[in-house]
């Protein structure tokens, strides 16, 4: 049941597979495919529910942020500084969690910045898992050059490290959105993809039901998308899970560096930068946004675990 | 073994011929003209400017400045940065300190990392195991500007047991929290794969057999298990010291230490690119030896490999 594995996989477009699959009931004499045996296996796993809860959460968020606050995150009130009065004593006074050093309301701004981090995350791991995914199908179904063409190209591009190269191609950018902040992971990122789509290619291709569509006469494109591609996909599912929180957290620490998103995009890597100026005076301007981020990059990389466990046979 | 490595470092050049076009070309179509830079605010007197271009070599097309600085590079020489420092003084200058910054920390995820690793893997499922895949997952997912200033703010200003930033990049004791903020997340997962890789080979065939035939327990996991396990490790540790160097710039940042990221983080800043790429031609040749290394210490692990 290919068509259950690629439903279960992209929590890619920020909901849960809970809400899309609708899993029939086993019957007792069909054995289960893969992908229903993991989700069988996802469903009872208290990491996948915390998790799920948590990114489904953070969709929100970043879809309906109004649903959340009422508060402008970008009206900055000066006399609500964090600093003209005292530290704390204005924690829980009208607004939640207080006010930056502009005056702008953090919890507004905590609630806000979910739409960059996960646009980011979802959008790149997207575009990597498509250009490395198409391009280690090609090299691993082909092999001869066309393997040693992409395969020599994606070391050449591996040996770039990520966060280096991304300056520099952000740096091109004189107006910088979450899109130029996608195009510049895409374009390093893909590589990992590439090689461990290549390697789960090379392996399926010599099964026997390959070799069967091959004498029944099946075209390349059948052969590659119906055939090869269902059986492949599970270890590129795994590495795109798990690196999707990585993608978040190199959006904020570009953002930090100020060479990832600009004002007025909210970002909590933005957020974080302007507030460790004031880590001394007022520690919880930095606590909110840099709070936020590492519960969203656990809930993917916990997201990605689970799936892991869940689709590979070994560690069960 | 030595045809194995010459195929290997034959295998090499073409990869980096490449990495260095890709990284020729994204730093030489920077926006904005580093030369005019120079003169900040005020227009440039066009004479002068045109001279100081010709002196760069930043007036032939952009194909004629790349055969000149390939040709360059494989003469020793990296260029020069527009204020007419030698590049390769540059890298001499940073590259020492940031190599001791790595180091220090890759010896700390290496020894505390495989440490935690090795006893979460013995007693899987106990408490110690347990406690460690959750603090492993918190380390993973603080970013690495948070863990910084965390450290920093906790260890240096408050509890004042070091200084907050590096003052002298010889003095150990002072990269010794760089190093920790640095080498964190990689600690979490060296001890994650080995605690995955310990477990999975305690069912192994050549551990019941060690044990049965009396072997102390110290040499059954110190020879056999240990050693068994390291592979995936290696594999991993091998990728992260390019990483290490090159990814320093965060915390290079943080507490102002005078390395290789944050000579990059300026250089980037200033469209600099002959010492953007000089950098960059030293960081890929860290990391294609690297994973060379790791290849040939696959064969130390495990003598059934071998590379005729």
């Amino acid at each position: 049941m290919p068509d259950l594995i690629t439903k279960n996989a992209p929590a890619g477009d920020g909901e849960t597979p809970a809400e899309r699959v609708v899993v029939p009931e086993p019957q007792a004499e069909k054995p289960r495919s893969l992908g229903l045996d993991a989700w069988h296996d996802l469903r009872k796993r208290p990491v996948f529910i915390i998790s799920a809860v948590l990114i489904v959460l953070l969709v929100l968020f970043a879809i309906a942020p109004g649903l959340f606050t009422s508060v402008d995150p970008r009206a900055g009130d000066l006399s609500k500084h964090y600093l003209s009065k005292p530290n704390y004593l204005h924690f829980f006074q009208g607004d939640w969690f207080g006010y930056d050093g502009q005056g702008r309301s953090i919890y507004a701004r905590m609630i806000y910045g979910a739409r960059a981090s996960v646009v980011v995350g979802i959008c790149v791991t997207a575009g990597v898992t498509i250009v490395g995914g198409l391009l280690g199908m090609v090299a691993g179904y082909y092999g001869g050059w066309v393997d040693t063409i992409v395969s020599r190209f994606t070391d050449m591009v591996f040996g770039i490290p990520l966060l280096l190269g991304a300056l520099v191609i952000l740096n091109a950018f004189s107006v910088r959105t979450i899109w130029s902040v996608v195009f510049a992971l895409v374009v390093l990122g893909w590589t990992q993809m590439t090689r461990v789509m290549r390697g789960s290619v090379i392996t399926v291709k010599q099964s026997d039901y390959v070799t069967a569509a091959k004498a029944l006469g099946a075209g390349t494109g059948r052969i590659m998308f119906k055939h090869i591609l269902p059986n492949a996909i599970a270890p590129v599912i795994v590495v795109a899970t798990i690196a999707l929180g990585g993608y978040i957290a190199a959006e904020a620490t570009l953002s930090f560096l100020g060479i990832g998103l600009q004002d007025p995009t909210i970002s909590w890597g933005i957020d974080i930068n302007s507030a460790q100026k004031v880590i001394r005076q007022a520690p919880f301007v930095l606590f909110f946004p840099a709070g936020m981020l590492s519960v969203t990059v656990l809930a993917f990389i916990m997201l990605g675990d689970a799936v892991r466990d869940a689709l590979d046979p070994k560690l069960r | 073994m030595g045809r194995y490595v010459a195929r290997r470092l034959l295998q090499m050049i073409p990869v980096f011929l490449g990495t260095v076009t890709i990284i020729f070309f994204m730093t030489r179509m920077l926006p904005g003209d580093p030369a005019a830079a120079m003169w900040g605010d005020k227009a440039a007197d066009p004479a002068q400017l045109a001279a100081f271009k010709h002196q760069m070599g930043l007036d032939v097309s952009k194909w004629q400045q790349y055969l000149n600085y390939m040709g360059d590079l494989f003469t020793g020489d990296f260029g020069t940065t527009m204020t007419g420092r030698k590049v390769t003084d540059l890298i001499g200058e940073s590259f020492p300190v940031t190599i001791r910054l790595a180091l220090l920390a890759f010896a700390f995820e290496l020894i505390v990392g495989v440490a935690i690793g090795l006893f979460a893997g013995l007693r899987r499922g106990k408490a110690f195991d347990k406690s460690t895949l959750v603090l492993t997952l918190l380390l993973i997912s603080i970013p690495v500007p948070v863990l910084g200033f965390i450290f920093q703010n906790v260890f240096a200003i408050q509890l004042g047991w070091i200084t907050p930033t590096v003052q002298s990049s010889t003095n150990l004791g002072q990269l010794i929290l760089p190093a920790i903020v640095l080498g964190s997340i990689s600690l979490a997962y060296v001890a994650r794969l080995t605690r995955t890789s310990i477990a999975e080979n305690l069912k192994a065939d050549y551990m019941r057999t060690a044990v049965a035939k009396g072997l102390p327990k110290r040499k059954v996991i110190g020879t056999h298990l240990l050693r068994n396990s390291m592979i995936p490790v290696v594999t991993f540790l091998g990728t992260d010291l390019g990483a290490l160097m090159g990814g320093a710039i965060v915390t290079e940042g943080i507490f102002n230490v005078q390395g290789v990221g944050n000579a990059l983080y300026h250089a980037i800043g200033r469209s600099e690119g002959a010492t953007v790429s000089g950098f960059v031609v030293v960081l890929v040749l860290v990391y294609l030896f690297a994973s060379l290394l790791v290849d040939l210490l696959y064969a130390v692990l495990d003598p059934r490999i071998r590379y005729a």
